[in-house]
């Protein structure tokens, strides 16, 4: 297996407050990573980091061989717009809020990025669009408009807008956290379904147990820092950090 | 016949004074026309990280909304004569619709500003992951969604802009309101005043009809 992303010795910090402290991180192809811990542990930024929505202050940033950011000296240089703008063809990114676009319908949401940004044919991203919707079980809803639909349907519009871009690997930043607990299934099924066709894919989340279930790695981050990281049920069902136990211990008193 | 002699003269006023309608309807339109534009620039360059660029935009922004607009058409009419002794009054209009222009970009742009600033960030990183420029984003995401939201804001200045075109008066450019002030002084009678406000009142009616479908027809998404 060869590595499609590499993060190494990532550091960012916002003002004074040092939010990821010399992290070091890597996903192999067709692998499922998830990422938990505490609110404020760094998760978010870390994910927005690797999308290229912050800019780590030291580290280097690498998918496929291809440096997004070079660490010099402790600082990370990043590469020229051009190069950043091939490097981000090669990711998606599922938003907490889906942040879809309003104005447009559940159709043109998903097309228009992969006519306007790879300018591919119409009629062919037309295709894979609708192909791509019946899979979210959305066939039906292709010209509603967002408004119309719930939070569980607007969140697989987004999967399908990411995935119609033909991304090498996805992340979702809690892809669930905006979601009333009987929508979340939904998703959760969305994304099992993705893992089995050898999706790599980096969630951040705190659904426990499908942590557990679909991911091949777990990574447990707290204060900046990866406390623990393995195989999902070593890290869950055995924790050995104090911090973890803590954490999961809490999680399950809720 | 008595009530013949009255219509007849009000219908003599009203000719007389439909001549300046065009003049005022191409303030009106020429207004719109350089503002609109202009409003989006500046309010870009006041929402600029270059504190000098928005300084000045923010300068721009406080003289012409802060100073009024009766001032501006005098100064931008003669002051090119007591400064320089350029001669730009003879035509009228450009003086005119540059002053309007300039005036009402201030507005527009405060209003650009408010909408711009409305958008969640959310919006803008979507686009960008998804890899469109940032010129791609604001064109077909942002901007879009801003038209939508400033429609009311919109209204309310043409709607002004439209009662604000007799202002020309005061550089004696022989809009509509200036002959009806003319007609008012020389047949000491009040009707052309009430001719003008009919006039100016069906004009309104029109922008809000107009306004109202446009606003309509972006209803089709929240």
């Amino acid at each position: 297996m060869s590595k499609l992303l590499e993060i190494n010795h990532c550091r960012k910090q916002f003002g004074e407050n040092e939010v990821l402290t010399d992290l070091t991180l890597s996903v192999e192809e067709g692998q499922v990573l998830s990422i938990i811990g505490p609110s404020g542990s760094g998760k978010s930024t870390l994910l927005r980091c690797a999308t290229l929505l912050e800019t780590m202050d030291g580290g280097d940033l690498i998918y496929l061989g291809n440096y997004a950011a070079r660490d010099m000296d402790g600082k990370a240089v990043y590469a020229p717009p051009a190069e950043l703008q091939k490097i981000r063809g090669m990711f998606g990114l599922v938003f907490q809020n889906f942040n879809l676009f309003p104005h447009y319908s559940v159709l043109k949401n998903v097309m228009e990025a992969p006519m306007l940004v790879q300018k591919r044919k119409e009629k062919e991203v037309r295709e894979e669009a609708l192909s791509l919707l019946d899979q979210m079980g959305l066939s039906d809803k292709a010209d509603a408009y967002p408004y119309q639909l719930s939070g569980g349907q607007q969140q697989r519009v987004s999967i399908a807008r990411a995935l119609a871009m033909n991304p090498k690997i996805l992340f979702f930043d809690e892809p669930t956290s905006a979601l009333d607990p009987e929508l979340t299934g939904e998703i959760l099924r969305v994304i099992r379904k993705l893992a089995e066709k050898r999706m790599t894919m980096v969630i951040v989340t705190h659904e426990m147990a499908f942590a557990r279930d679909v991911s091949d790695w777990v990574v447990f981050m707290n204060g900046g820092v990866i406390v623990e990281q393995g195989d999902p049920r070593e890290v869950i069902d055995h924790p050995t950090h104090e911090r973890t136990i803590q954490f999961l211990r809490r999680l399950q008193e809720t | 016949m008595p009530t013949m002699t009255v219509l007849n003269s009000i219908w003599n006023m009203v000719r007389i004074m439909s001549e300046g309608m065009g003049r005022t309807c191409a303030i009106f339109f020429l207004t719109l026309l350089f503002s609109l534009p202009l409003g989006l620039l500046v309010s870009l360059l006041r929402m600029s990280k270059n504190i000098v660029i928005s300084t000045i935009a923010k300068v721009y922004i406080s003289i012409l909304r802060g100073t009024p607009l009766m001032l501006q058409l005098l100064a931008v009419t003669y002051g090119p004569y007591y400064l320089f002794g350029m001669n730009v009054a003879r035509e009228k209009l450009i003086p005119v619709v540059i002053a309007f222009s300039l005036n009402y970009a201030a507005y527009f742009a405060e209003i650009y500003r408010g909408g711009i600033e409305s958008i969640s960030l959310g919006q803008y990183e979507a686009a960008q992951v998804l890899g469109y420029s940032r010129f791609q984003c604001f064109m077909r995401i942002i901007l879009p969604q801003v038209v939508k939201r400033i429609i009311p804001s919109v209204t309310n200045e043409v709607v002004t802009l439209v009662k604000d075109t007799s202002l020309a008066y005061t550089v004696s450019y022989s809009e509509m309101f200036t002959i009806g002030k003319q007609l008012a002084n020389s047949k000491v009678s009040f009707t052309p005043f009430v001719i003008a406000g009919v006039f100016y009142f069906v004009f309104n009616a029109i922008v809000g009809w107009v306004m109202g479908r446009f606003e309509k027809r972006l209803s089709y998404y929240r």
